[in-house]
């Protein structure tokens, strides 16, 4: 890769949730600029992912206030400041290329986004949202040739037997897009009830009522195959009767979980999965790398979206003092100081 | 008030329990191995038990959203719960529950 493919920048933040959403206003504010990383295809993190309808009940200022509304509103308040999201992919590398007192990173996406960066805000909530995987003795002998938990390239399953587990959008959706090239699509469901779209649900059923795929009630609980070649799912009904389905490909979709992932080799301490940091800039053991947010834990720690909001502002003092290591910084209102409310556009 | 909850290898734990405590916060408050990633948003179904028999008719029934969150649970039996959804009171004192398996 050239230089011309590296983007430079002061702070990279990882995760788009409501903290490092914040922490670009913050950051705003002195001058600097973000980039964000998320391994989501939107922005919010868990309050967009996991409770979007939620009521919200403790941030400053919102009696209440739904999780995509606080996103939504987040969005609106950093938009002066102009970040861009890197959507879509994760972090998979972090690289040292600088010193203790003038840090930077090289940091490299799944994607092949490569920035160099002096410094790096962790805010990663509870780590990366990936698939979740179904506790099926064996079933990791299978996976990358006959399991998948997401369809990257849909000619891979041109004329494959495949069964789909869920009842949610993803299988759903993917019962639909896999129909017409796959050789048979079995859908498998552990109640008739499904909380995918309407209209999805009404085309499955309309393509079972044809005989064109197949609909089944249950539950997998083992798998049968050679090497990494599935043969069979066996499977279990709501009374507890065991069958199996024919199958030489299982895609399970139970939803996100989220997981430390990449982030446990980036060279930092780490404490049960939570990386540890100082409670007056919040900055980790490796000077230059901040963790702000769910993932941090210090003495007195809260689980807060509110005590996010406050480590971002520690956070982004001294990264300025990164980025500007020769510029005094003078601590001012929004309400009183025109230079701010001139980043803001408000004045 | 107490809990009884087994865990994923097969140890009974009594654990005292608070009124008005949700049964997932009382199992992770003791420190046993429950995710509850959503923390009781009924949004992950990472808190999934199974309720011992003579107690699952004296628990209200699962409403809706319960039930499709268990739809990303594995191993749902006609006696899974999720314990985000149980709120603790008197009534309940000697409840025994088992943790189900947890998805990697």
């Amino acid at each position: 890769m050239t230089n011309d493919n590296i983007i430079t920048t002061d702070v990279v933040i990882v995760g788009a949730g409501p903290c490092g959403l914040f922490a670009v206003f913050e950051l705003g504010l002195l001058d600097i600029k973000a980039h964000l990383v998320d391994i989501l295809p939107k922005v919010g993190g868990q309050c967009a992912e996991l409770y979007p309808e939620k009521p919200i009940y403790d941030i400053p200022g919102f009696p209440i206030v739904t999780g995509q509304g606080l996103v939504d509103n987040l969005v609106e308040q950093i938009r002066p400041f102009g970040p861009t999201f890197h959507l879509n992919q994760m972090i998979e590398a972090l690289e040292p290329i600088g010193t203790a007192d003038a840090p930077r990173f090289r940091v490299t996406t799944d994607a092949g986004t490569v920035f160099e960066t002096k410094t790096v805000i962790v805010a990663a909530g509870g780590g990366s949202f990936q698939p979740k995987k179904p506790p099926i003795p064996g079933i990791e002998a299978y996976e990358g040739n006959s399991v998948f938990y997401a369809v990257r390239k849909m000619e891979a399953f041109r004329g494959r037997d495949i069964l789909i587990v869920g009842g949610g959008d993803s299988a759903l959706d993917w019962t639909l897009n896999l129909q017409p090239i796959a050789r048979r699509v079995t859908l498998m469901h552990r109640r008739d009830d499904f909380r995918a779209a309407p209209h999805s649900v009404e085309q499955m059923r309309a393509l079972v009522a044809s005989g064109q795929m197949d609909m089944k009630l249950g539950q997998v609980t083992g798998l049968k195959g050679e090497g990494t070649a599935l043969q069979a799912a066996i499977c279990r009904d709501s009374d507890g009767q065991t069958f199996e389905i024919a199958c030489n490909t299982l895609l399970p979709f139970f939803g996100l979980t989220m997981k430390l992932g990449p982030i446990a080799d980036w060279g930092l301490n780490l404490n049960e999965n939570l990386i540890p940091a100082d409670t007056e800039k919040f900055e980790t053991s490796t000077p230059g790398i901040f963790a702000i947010g769910d993932i941090n834990t210090y003495p007195g720690k809260l689980k807060l979206i509110l005590s996010g909001f406050h480590e971002a502002a520690l956070a982004a003092q001294k990264v300025h003092r990164y980025v500007y290591p020769d510029k005094r910084l003078t601590f001012q209102y929004t309400t009183s100081s025109t230079s701010l409310q001139k980043k803001l556009g408000v004045a | 008030m107490h809990v009884r909850v087994t865990d994923r290898e097969g140890e009974q734990r009594e654990l005292e329990a608070l009124e008005g405590w949700r049964l997932m916060e009382i199992i992770r408050d003791w420190g046993l191995p429950i995710k509850a990633e959503c923390g009781g948003a009924c949004a992950c179904a990472t808190c999934h038990v199974y309720v011992a028999a003579d107690w699952v008719d004296k628990l209200h029934p699962p409403r809706e959203e319960e039930l499709e969150r268990l739809d990303e649970a594995f191993d749902v039996r006609p006696n899974s719960r999720l314990a985000c959804q149980i709120l603790f009171s008197p009534e309940l004192d000697g409840l025994t529950v088992v943790l189900a398996p947890e998805l990697d």
